[in-house]
């Protein structure tokens, strides 16, 4: 596994903050990802995780700070004054995210496949039948291969967040963000969709997700993340981070209610 | 009666085809400008927002006779005059218009924020996710209300009775007036209306289903 120090990141998050209001949702939080690099953002609810997921494929603007891909900023144009990107200029740098949804988020009057399609021949510029065979080839995948023409109404919960993570990895992102994926999901459907994860992490795909799944997080992850109101709390590899005696008082409490609360 | 009534036929027809032409009309009219409007109330920039959102409430106020009069009684008084045909159409369609920009709203209002948010992950633009993602979707709700909404156009179309135009409803009454047979042409006429609207309700199930996200 790659650590941040080893190669430029390619994703790099700089001194980001944001507000809601009066509300501070973001507090100067700087993170780098390396290419191949699974990092999982872990924290209380409310601590800032999946806006801080969303500002890197810019759902959400952010107050300060920087963010790049590649060295390229998300949402601002290039060069000192902060202004935002156009329409199209945005549409492109998103192109080069891939994002899973907590809710899946599929398109109800699209096939499987179809969903799978709409980027790539709206966004990449494919023809209908390269991209039909994309959409079969990632929907082998994820296990769906003879799921390609039913519409999402027609799928599991975890088959369709299956789709939706085809959906995604289809365009080939430099980086996938994964927003709390597995929790709408029945718990007995929640290892099929991890599974699918875990085959794309050992395949060097670069992943920031926001989980729950704390087992999965200590068995998957580069580093993870700690966030408490709306900060960088703790950051390191999963042994350390997720170690019980802990001098981290946040994180302490924090892991404490969750093993009581799921085990 | 019956003979009456069959010499009277080819009036009727000619009433009914005046009612058909003014449906299509300001079904058709209110449905470009309804759509345009409509799209313009959610996407479009503060002042377009807020005179369609005027518009909109003002138009859906007022009774549907009251504006017709107005467009052919009032408009005069400041230039312009319409005929009685033209003025029935424009309150019809202004009505109508002001309807189909809240069905229009309600459609996209109801698409969950998710499926713009999915849409814009994948890189699409602003116009690929109205076109590929939000307007797909909104369709299929907008159908239902405005299919009803039509129904409505074509029964609301006999008050262009009241300018004097020959529609179905003033064939009828005036076949009446002649020949004194009010029961059997008020039930005839309503068949009519009756007839073009279930067929209207039909054609909107048979469409619901096509566009269902669950197959049969």
């Amino acid at each position: 596994m790659a650590s941040s120090n080893d190669n430029p990141a390619l994703l790099d998050i700089a001194e980001v903050s944001k507000s809601f209001g009066p509300v501070s949702v973001l507090r100067s939080v700087s993170l780098q990802v390396a290419k191949g690099e699974v990092v999982t953002i872990i924290g209380p609810s409310g601590s800032g995780k999946t806006t801080l997921l969303r500002c890197v494929n810019f759902l959400e603007s952010y107050d300060s700070g920087s963010i790049r891909i590649d060295g390229k900023e998300v949402g601002f144009r290039d060069g000192g004054a902060r202004q935002r990107r156009s329409e199209r200029d945005l549409a492109a740098m998103r192109a080069e995210t891939g994002m899973v949804f907590q809710s899946f988020n599929l398109f109800p009057h699209l096939s499987a496949a179809g969903n799978i399609m709409l980027g790539l021949t709206k966004v990449r510029g494919k023809s209908k039948t390269e991209a039909r065979s994309i959409a079969e080839h990632w929907l082998g995948r994820v296990g769906l291969a003879h799921k390609a023409d039913s519409l999402p109404a027609e799928l599991s919960g975890g088959q369709q967040q299956r789709v939706g993570i085809a959906r995604a990895v289809a365009m080939e992102p430099k980086i996938l963000l994964l927003d709390e994926i597995t929790s709408a999901l029945d718990p007995e459907l929640v290892g099929e969709v991890l599974a699918v994860v875990r085959s794309l992490a050992e395949d060097g795909m670069t992943m920031v997700m926001v989980t729950h799944e704390m087992a999965f997080a200590r068995d998957a992850s580069s580093r993870i993340v700690f966030m408490a109101d709306g900060g960088v709390s703790a950051v390191g590899p999963p042994k350390d981070v997720l170690a019980a005696e802990t001098t981290n008082e946040r994180l302490r409490t924090f892991l404490a209610r969750f093993r009581a609360s799921h085990f | 009666m019956l003979s009456q009534i069959l010499y009277a036929l080819p009036f009727l027809a000619e009433g009914f085809a005046v009612t058909l032409w003014v449906s299509l009309l300001v079904v058709v009219l209110s449905l470009v400008a309804g759509v345009l409007l409509g799209v313009g109330l959610v996407y479009g920039p503060a002042p377009l927002r807020w005179a369609v959102r005027i518009f909109s409430d003002t138009i859906r106020g007022i009774p549907i006779l009251v504006l017709m009069f107005f467009v052919y009684y009032g408009l005069p008084a400041v230039g312009v005059h319409l005929q009685s045909f033209w003025a029935a159409v424009l309150a019809l369609t202004l009505f109508k218009t002001a309807q189909v920009v809240e069905y229009l709203r309600g459609a996209i209002a109801s698409i969950p924020k998710g499926q713009s948010e999915a849409a814009m992950a994948i890189g699409l633009t602003f116009r690929q996710r109205l076109t590929s993602v939000i307007f797909p979707q909104a369709f299929r709700r907008f159908l239902p209300p405005w299919i009803n909404g039509v129904t409505d156009a074509v029964k609301g179309s006999a008050l262009v009775s009241l300018l004097g135009i020959t529609d179905l409803m003033q064939a009828i009454n005036q076949i009446i007036g002649r020949t004194y047979e009010a029961m059997p042409l008020y039930i005839l006429g309503a068949l009519i209306y009756f007839a073009v609207n279930y067929a209207l309700s039909y054609a909107s199930r048979r469409l619901e289903r096509r566009f269902a996200f669950i197959r049969d």
